[in-house]
């Protein structure tokens, strides 16, 4: 029987973590471009557009991620297309992704205290000024540590990609445990790792969030 | 070749589904009450608690947040056995749901009581009672009050990311959706049924806490 | 020729009615105070007459342009009709002289020099030169209030309405505002004041309107309103505030 060292596993499991971070990247920055799409029509004045977005959100918030995964797998699959993991992986996160960061990025524009769109107005800027020149400027410092605290789901949730086999940290564990049969040490490690690629996020975003809250009280 | 939905296939397992949904239930239900217990207990001592106590509850909150679902199930399932705990799937889902629930409940919960204003611990404390029986009497309710809807919130996604139990053989309803999917091969059909359940699932978990909160902090009902 | 006309107004939120019939005309160069107690609609009526509020029913004509509630004419109205607020309103996010640039330069399309140098002047005019590059939380609720106003005249608009423009301000902060709202009215500026500050009424303002529950109940000269009040709605206000 081959015997595994405690530093092989970590260094299986840290090579299949570049898939993770990659992974999570494509997811962000997808997500950021849907959700930005999803927030212009959920906050557009027509009806059809704004009910459309919320329906999209409401489906995406309101389902496993699990379950988003597997249609994705399995629905781009019934289209004909050769569906790899890592194609269903990435189009479920960003459609998850961006239904989260549209709620994230709306609250913040409504966060965006009255007054100012008063002030705007009454100053004869048009509505696309407003947003433009006082509005979004306003709700994008707000936005910061939300988003940032986001990232740190998007992480996680890249661990539910390796149940439709993208093989990533936690489908490295699943495999070097299934080798080694040293299931504690596996996942502990694997729970380090992710840990280390998460804690920073969530530290950041705390931090930025006292910034951004000590701005406001002068 | 244009690939014909067969819906009829899944609700051929009716009652494999209606299994799963129990379960789910089950796994909430047990999830969230002890999760938020837990979550209570956490804020608890991170705020009025012992010192020594904060670094280790800190700790549990700060892993349990920064780890995937998945990981910490498959560590309480698979891992612990080698430290000596056998659980069986149930009670690893059960276990791996409250511990989730509870580190994001707690974070939840401590934002409510530091929300407390200091008038209530000064009225309290000069009535003469104990800081525990103020925290329990006086500071408590009107904190889980304003951080309700959070919580809710929070208990929706929780029972959501009940679906990675499955993957330690949980009889939930993503194990039955994959069961039923195993004999039928209408895998679209089937997981498309399954996510319309949990939406469902969703929107009555909602409605039962927001019930439930209206009965717990309804201001008309003078205690 | 009245510059802004206000006949017979009315407005309603739900079940409350919170103009009841108000006509109002304002001269060029008239400085008017509106006084009374809250709830007595003087806001609501100032936030009519730049468009932040719609009216159920009358009409307010401004410099001869009917006030039309759609999007093109309101603009075109906000661009005669300045408007300072109780709470400032400064954008956080520029300082005080891009807080003035601003309008005239997306709106007016006025180029970023000429701006600039407005922007300038404006801020001279209110006490504040040495302040174009500080942002709005470097500033004194007075100072933010002065460059609000700045802000405002940088429009060159013909009149200007002030919604409680000190009463978020600490008492020795007033002073300085009302310094440069009497210089205002010195130079010839149309004024609509909603204010609590009846000394200052008393001294600037060529008219006073008390405002009750809706309606206009008195109106006239300084000496009159505050000297002989007729109603007792006025005598109990006045004895109340003063």
């Amino acid at each position: 029987m081959i015997e595994f060292s405690t530093w092989d596993i970590l260094r299986n499991l840290l090579l299949a973590a570049r898939w993770t971070v990659l992974l999570s990247l494509a997811a962000f920055i997808g997500g950021a471009l849907a959700g930005i799409a999803v927030l212009w029509l959920r906050t557009s004045r027509a009806a059809l557009p704004r009910r459309a977005a919320w329906a999209y959100i409401e489906l995406f918030q309101g389902t496993p991620l699990l379950m988003q995964l597997f249609l994705a797998f399995f629905g781009l699959s019934l289209l004909g297309l050769e569906v790899s993991a890592w194609t269903a992986a990435g189009a479920a996160l960003v459609l998850w992704t961006g239904a989260f960061l549209a709620e994230i990025w709306r609250g913040c524009v409504e966060a965006v205290p009255r007054g100012q769109w008063e002030a705007s107005a009454s100053l004869a800027m048009s509505r696309l000024q407003q947003m433009r020149h006082v509005v979004l400027p306003q709700a994008m410092r707000i936005a910061i540590a939300p988003t940032v605290g986001f990232s740190v789901q998007v992480v996680k949730g890249t661990a539910l990609t390796s149940i439709i086999g993208f093989v990533e940290l936690s489908k490295a564990g699943t495999m070097i445990t299934n080798a080694t049969f040293r299931p504690f040490t596996v996942y502990a490690l694997a729970a380090l790792i992710y840990f280390a690629l998460c804690w920073p996020l969530s530290l950041a975003s705390r931090r930025l969030e006292r910034r951004t809250h000590a701005a406001d009280s002068h | 070749m244009a690939y014909r939905f067969d819906f009829a296939a899944v609700f051929d397992y009716t009652p494999v589904l209606a299994k799963g949904v129990l379960v789910t239930v089950e796994l909430i239900a047990f999830g969230a009450a002890a999760g938020v217990a837990a979550g209570i207990a956490c804020a608890w001592a991170r705020t009025q608690g012992p010192r020594w106590l904060r670094p280790p509850v800190a700790a549990y909150i700060e892993v349990v947040r920064n780890t995937p679902f998945l990981i910490q199930l498959f560590f309480i399932f698979f891992g612990l056995p080698s430290a000596g705990v056998k659980l069986t799937e149930m009670q690893a889902a059960c276990l791996a749901m409250a511990v989730n629930l509870g580190a994001y409940s707690a974070e939840i919960i401590r934002a409510g009581i530091q929300a407390t204003p200091r008038g209530q611990f000064e009225a309290g404390a000069s009535l003469a009672m104990s800081p525990g029986q103020v925290f329990r009497h006086v500071v408590l309710r009107p904190s889980l009050q304003r951080i309700w809807p959070a919580l809710s919130s929070q208990i929706v996604i929780v029972m959501l990311g009940s679906a990675v139990c499955s993957q330690i053989a949980a009889e939930e309803l993503t194990f039955a959706a994959n069961f039923i999917q195993s004999r039928n091969f209408r895998a679209f059909e089937v997981y498309f049924v399954a996510t319309a359940i949990y939406l469902l699932l969703a929107v009555l978990l909602r409605a039962l806490l927001h019930a439930l909160g209206r009965r717990l902090f309804d201001p008309g009902r003078a205690r | 020729m009245p510059l802004i006309a206000i006949e017979d107004v009315r407005k309603r939120y739900g079940d409350n009615e919170v103009l009841k019939g108000i006509t109002l005309r304002i001269d060029p160069g008239e400085v008017v105070a509106i006084i009374g107690k809250s709830g007595s609609g003087k806001s609501t009526l100032l936030r009519c007459v730049n468009g932040l509020e719609t009216l159920d029913s009358g009409s307010i004509m401004v410099a001869d342009s009917q006030l039309v509630p759609d999007e093109l004419h309101l603009r075109a109205l906000r661009r005669r009709v300045g408007m300072v607020f109780q709470q400032f309103n400064l954008f956080p996010h520029l300082s005080a002289g891009r807080n003035v640039m601003l309008s005239p330069m997306v709106v007016k399309k006025t180029p970023e020099a000429e701006a600039a140098a407005l922007a300038r002047r404006m801020l001279d005019r209110v006490g504040l030169a040495d302040k174009f590059d500080a942002l709005p939380d470097q500033l004194s609720g007075g100072q933010q209030q002065r460059v609000a106003i700045a802000r405002a005249l940088a429009m060159q608009p013909i009149a200007l309405l002030c919604d409680e423009i000190t009463s978020a301000l600490d008492p020795e902060l007033v002073g300085e505002v009302l310094g440069v709202v009497r210089e205002l009215a010195e130079d010839g500026m149309t004024l609509l004041m909603v204010t609590h500050e009846m000394r200052f009424a008393r001294e600037v303002c060529h008219r006073v309107v008390f405002m009750h529950q809706g309606r206009v109940h008195e109106s006239g000269p300084p000496e009159e309103v505050f000297g002989k009040p007729q109603t007792p709605e006025l005598r109990q206000f006045l004895a109340a505030s003063l």
